[in-house]
């Protein structure tokens, strides 16, 4: 028993670890960008274009993961990309989760009309396809960091709506909520005190899937051109540019990808860890 | 002495549903006494408890009759003021111990948050009287049980934490829903000589849902027969036991394995029986309809 414990105790805190650390080393590069990138992202020097990463033959020691055809420095770029893909994870994941979580609290707490209406809307949200439903709504919006949240909260707060909405009606039937009803506390008191904490394991897993998910659209509409702007760095651009000359140069392609692969896995696992950590009933 | 709780001709009905789930029941419980209320599953022994308590599922509806509790009649009430009287003279014993304590927060909390928020406690007062009952239900280290969480304790402890958790606030009538169905024999026969001790140094008025008449014998004065929501059954513990009035009853009090006799094969309750009581529930359908 206690051995058994011990060893998920360790498997968590692994996964917590590694996850936990590549998310901090993204995020100081990301606040540091300007000081420990090698090179200026935009700069471009055609004489050196498509120079192959430092270990291959005919590359150039200053430029540590070589260049791309315009001879811009890729490491530089995946620095820079990092602040777009963080910014928009953080403030669109967390956008969408107040959002989605809120709903699905009154829905499943009230019950009811309330819950009809947000369940409904849910429904037919959900039979919209999300990459069209995004492109369309970056479409009418406009690029721009703004335009991407909202489209991210747009499409996304539907998946923090279901999952909380039924968590939040399993322990609306718990014992412990009758007798706080018994008691004569709130409806405020209850959804605040008895049925929030112990939906919030979920909706912090949710939130860190989400983040990921949010890089991931960041990714998808920097790829078709319909992010930030189109000289600014992001690794979807990076991977959209690369892809062309992914025969001569494939470096351009897939260093920004294992990045954006490495985040969106590390967002997922931290998330898995933390519940597995703080989730008193998985304890 | 006038009854504390007093239930009247009290029918409900599932929402959109054609059939009564509780059948003009009549039954009362006088201050400091305890009635059992038996039947079988679905018989509808919990839901009485609920309707009382104002926690009914939100498919059932009360379709007629009245519930008065200290007095008051609860179902005449706005939902606010039905909140606040209840709370104030009621609690409830729950079936689960797994469920029925929020994982979330410490056991100390959850004893003395109610007599904080809603009754207006000092919070020295609720520590100081959480202790005593933690003390009373005979937990042996109350300062540490009130600083864990509910999933550091075993089911029999955290029963002893709910029923301390229910007579917190003195209540004046507990509903104990099957307090005892959801532990293990040992620990149900500590636990029902803890209810029955600690209801009668506090004197509060308990109703007792159970299925299990053993159970009804030790705790109960008085008892309830419940049958597909009808009551057919309604006297002193001690008459019943002698001569049980009701066919169904004799038939329930029969089934029952014995420890005198344990290798007695045990008795269904005789068909004829149940083809009897179905009638007597139909024709009291037929009387209500038409009356």
């Amino acid at each position: 028993m206690l051995d058994g414990r011990g060893a998920v105790g360790r498997k968590a805190s692994w996964r917590l670890f590694l996850s936990g650390g590549w998310l901090v080393l993204i995020a100081l590069l990301a606040v540091a960008a300007p000081l420990i990138s090698p090179h200026d992202p935009l700069e471009q020097d055609l004489f050196a274009g498509r120079l192959p990463p430092i270990w291959m033959d005919g590359a150039d020691p200053a430029y540590l993961l070589g260049t791309d055809s315009l001879g811009r420095d890729v490491l530089s770029r995946i620095i820079h990309g990092s602040r777009v893909a963080l910014t928009v994870a953080l403030i669109a994941g967390l956008a969408t989760g107040f959002v989605g979580s809120a709903l699905g609290l009154l829905a499943g707490t009230l019950r009811g009309r309330t819950d009809l209406v947000i369940s409904r809307l849910v429904d037919i949200w959900m039979a919209f396809p999300p990459v069209l439903f995004a492109i369309l709504l970056i479409a009418v919006l406009g690029t721009g960091l703004s335009s991407i949240v909202i489209a991210i909260v747009v499409i996304d707060w539907t998946r923090f709506c279901r999952v909380v909405r039924a968590e939040a009606m399993n322990q609306s039937k718990m014992d412990y909520i009758a007798s706080a009803v018994v008691a004569g506390q709130g409806r405020a008191g209850i959804l605040w005190r008895e049925i929030g904490p112990n939906v919030l394991p979920t909706i912090v897993a949710l939130l860190t899937l989400e983040m990921g998910i949010a890089v991931i659209v960041e990714a998808i509409l920097s790829f078709v051109n319909l992010s930030i702007s189109t000289d600014a760095p992001t690794w979807g651009g990076m991977i959209a540019e690369g892809r062309t000359a992914v025969y001569q140069a494939w470096w351009v392609l897939v260093f920004p990808l294992v990045v954006l692969f490495l985040t969106v896995l590390s967002f997922s696992q931290l998330g898995e860890g933390l519940k597995d950590r703080f989730d008193p009933v998985l304890r | 002495m006038s009854a504390f709780l007093t239930i009247r001709n009290l029918s409900a009905m599932l929402r959109g549903g054609t059939q009564r789930v509780l059948r003009s029941v009549d039954l009362s419980v006088e201050a400091g006494e305890v009635r059992g209320l038996v039947g079988e599953s679905g018989a509808g022994k919990s839901m009485i408890g609920k309707a009382v308590l104002g926690i009914l599922p939100s498919a059932v509806t009360v379709v007629e009759g009245e519930i008065l509790l200290d007095g008051k009649n609860l179902l005449a009430m706005p939902q606010k003021e039905r909140r606040r009287t209840i709370g104030a003279v009621a609690a409830l014993i729950p079936q689960d111990p797994l469920t029925a304590l929020n994982p979330t927060r410490r056991i100390g909390r959850q004893i003395t948050d109610r007599l904080v928020d809603i009754l207006g406690w000092s919070k020295a007062d609720a520590h100081a009287r959480a202790l005593q009952l933690l003390h009373e239900v005979q937990i042996e280290n109350p300062e540490r049980v009130m600083a864990s969480y509910p999933h550091e304790l075993s089911g029999g402890m955290r029963q002893r934490v709910l029923i301390a958790s229910a007579f917190a606030a003195n209540p004046k009538m507990i509903i104990a829903d099957e307090p005892t169905t959801a532990l293990d024999v040992t620990v149900q026969k500590q636990i029902l000589k803890l209810i029955r001790e600690m209801q009668a140094r506090h004197g509060t008025a308990m109703l007792f849902v159970t299925h299990d008449l053993g159970v009804v014998s030790k705790v109960c004065q008085k008892l309830s027969v419940l049958y597909s929501g009808k009551v057919v059954e309604d006297r002193a513990v001690s008459d019943f036991f002698a001569a049980p009035g009701h066919a169904y009853s004799k038939a329930l009090l029969a089934a029952t394995p014995k420890y005198t006799d344990p290798f007695a094969s045990l008795l269904p309750v005789d068909e004829a029986v149940i083809a009897a009581v179905d009638e007597e529930v139909k024709a009291a359908d037929r009387e209500w309809r038409h009356g």
